[in-house]
């Protein structure tokens, strides 16, 4: 030992770094290593599941929806509003100036090209999370006519922009995909 | 608490005696796992495994906390909630496998520190109470298990949660209704399931509970060693850190790679193949053993197969079975030689590993079908069990003539007399 710990210390008076920092430095380090890739899964493990990506995206029907109607459907566990828009609606919607919008968006960017009447939004008020009146009959569609949110007072325009109230964004759309004229895939 | 020669924590930043005034926390880890805990020079490799213990009770805690978060209590989407954690939920496997092994490991660092004690004599005055309560935490490992292993509610947890329940059944008169108190029903079933979970996430916080105050009573007095002598003096002592920080870390690397590859490899190796079966409460499978923690035990109560005058062999067989135990209480006062050591005590260390060897057969009887010659062999190795503590051990401790004790820890690690040793 005597003889070990006087080449360590000749060494400490030329460096300063003994052989046991570096030892020391090295298992710490490499044990640190080890608990960070440990952590990574049992964090991870939080995330959704398989059986619940499984669920990520549906096909919905959407033959029997005439102009002017909406359903809700449910996507994620969250509502789905799909509408079709009638002629009116899509000029109210083209005719505003989207440089004044809070979120400026034409309603061909939150439409498919060519089926620029079916407006699919997430039923999820940007607000806080409710779900917004104007899907079903007889529902309030708030001063311009498309979703009026009755928690906090959103209300949003034919293109679900959001014109009015709190919320900070227009409805989402959901990425989605007509599989045929009548078939749309959500997710 | 401590020797009077421990280092004083003297804390050099302006936070730190901000902090040592308002909550002397650190001050307080410095004391008890700094280098303000002085600890016998001469420990040995035995003396690893509690810190083990304390490493896999920890695993269990984080892994079962996160097997709780996709685990559903209830009988009837209990084991499909099992198979989803299995196959759907990220790294569910593995977190589960970590799980069952963390058991077994935890097992295997408590036998461990359990038989060093034993051979050690570190159950012995000044330590009775520290003694005490690891065979309170022991018991309440075993509790847990038990309980771990039935959530599952594959074949052999429904059936194990049967047939240790039925072990209540043996009290006489109160025996049925203590059964159905227990289960919450005639057999095990949802009710049975529900509090199971519940207990089994409450009993780790009690064990961490127990241990805090199993550190306290062991840091009155000291670690034992591997003399048995006591400390004379700071030059029988080192600083825990950095030298057992280092030699428990050292141990418990080693231990992860045995642990991981386990887990990886050999992942239901210690499983039963039937606990992937629903529970059915219509078939008991063939072949029912607990796990093999369990096994001595097991074989102790399967060894009593005959009444013995008015008791019936059913209740001989949970008698004994918790006597097993139960007799480690009585352990500092049955073995009342004053050396504690078994190195200096030439015939308790033949009976010491005839103990080990006794009580290996009874796990490989208890791990093995019922019948004969494993039954025979029951019987005899229990028979001797129970003759080591209530027989050998006072016995040992008035016939036996210790070897010389050293004068101190210090002389019997240089070979040198006190007074030359630095």
């Amino acid at each position: 030992m005597a003889t070990v710990e006087t080449a360590d210390t000749a060494v400490a008076e030329e460096s300063g770094v003994r052989r046991r920092d570096f030892i020391n430095i090295a298992a710490v380090s490499f044990a640190g290593a080890g608990a960070v890739a440990t952590v990574f899964p049992l964090v991870n493990q939080m995330n959704p599941s398989a059986d619940v990506l499984a669920l990520a995206s549906i096909e919905v029907d959407i033959s029997a929806i005439e102009a002017g109607q909406a359903i809700k459907t449910s996507w994620r566990k969250q509502p789905i509003f799909i509408r079709n828009l009638t002629a009116e609606e899509i000029t109210e919607a083209n005719a505003v100036d989207v440089a004044e919008l809070r979120d400026p968006e034409t309603l061909a960017e939150r439409t498919t090209a060519g089926k620029e009447n079916w407006l699919i939004t997430l039923g999820v008020c940007t607000h806080l999370g409710c779900v917004p009146l104007g899907a079903a009959q007889g529902e309030i569609k708030g001063e311009f006519g498309g979703y009026f949110c009755p928690c906090h007072g959103s209300h949003y325009d034919t293109a679900a922009r959001i014109r009015k109230g709190p919320a900070p964004a227009n409805l989402e759309v959901p990425e989605h995909e007509f599989l045929s004229d009548t078939v749309v895939k959500i997710g | 608490m401590s020797f009077p020669w421990a280092k004083e924590y003297t804390p050099t930043t302006d936070f730190g005696q901000w902090m040592d005034k308002q909550l002397p926390l650190p001050r307080f880890v410095y004391n008890s796992l700094g280098a303000g805990y002085p600890a016998p020079r001469n420990l040995n490799y035995m003396w690893n495994f509690g810190s083990m213990a304390g490493l896999f009770l920890v695993i269990q805690i984080i892994t079962g906390i996160i097997l709780a978060m996709h685990y559903a209590a209830n009988a009837n989407i209990a084991f499909d909630s099992v198979e989803h954690i299995m196959r759907d939920v990220n790294s569910g496997w593995m977190i589960r496998y970590a799980h069952a092994n963390g058991a077994s490991f935890f097992f295997i660092a408590i036998y461990l520190h359990i038989g060093r004690g034993l051979f050690y004599g570190s159950y012995k005055a000044p330590r009775e109470m520290l003694w005490l309560l690891g065979v309170v935490i022991y018991l309440l490992a075993m509790a847990t298990a038990f309980m771990g292993y039935v959530l599952p509610w594959g074949q052999m947890s429904f059936w194990g949660a049967k047939v240790i329940t039925g072990l209540f059944e043996a009290i006489p008169l109160v025996g049925k209704p203590i059964q159905e108190l227990l289960l919450g029903g005639f057999a095990p079933d949802n009710a049975a399931l529900n509090r199971f979970f519940s207990l089994h996430y409450l009993l780790p916080f009690v064990i961490a509970g127990v241990i805090i105050m199993h550190i306290w009573a062991l840091h009155i007095p000291g670690s034992n060693n591997p003399t048995g002598v006591d400390v004379k003096g700071p030059q029988d002592t080192v600083p825990f850190h950095p030298y057992y920080t280092a030699k428990d870390g050292w141990t418990i690397g080693l231990v992860l790679i045995f642990f991981t590859a386990m887990m990886f490899f050999l992942p239901n190796a210690l499983g039963h193949a039937d606990n992937y079966i629903p529970a059915n409460p219509l078939s008991t499978p063939a072949h029912i053993v607990p796990e093999w923690y369990f096994w001595p035990w097991y074989a102790i109560l399967r060894a009593f197969t005959f009444d013995f005058l008015f008791i019936p062999a059913k209740l001989l067989g949970v008698l004994a079975m918790f006597s097993a135990i139960l007799v480690w209480f009585f352990l500092p006062w049955l073995d009342k030689s004053p050396v504690r050591s078994g190195l200096f005590r030439p015939k308790f260390k033949i009976f010491f590993g005839i103990l080990v060897i006794d009580v290996l057969v009874l796990g490989y009887c208890g791990g093995a079908p019922a019948e004969e010659p494993f039954v025979m062999i029951s019987q005899l190795a229990s028979a001797y069990y129970f003759a080591h503590f209530l027989i050998i051990l006072p016995l040992l401790s008035r016939l036996e003539k210790p070897e010389p004790l050293p004068n101190s820890i210090t002389e019997s690690v240089t070979g040198k007399p006190l007074n030359t040793a630095s």
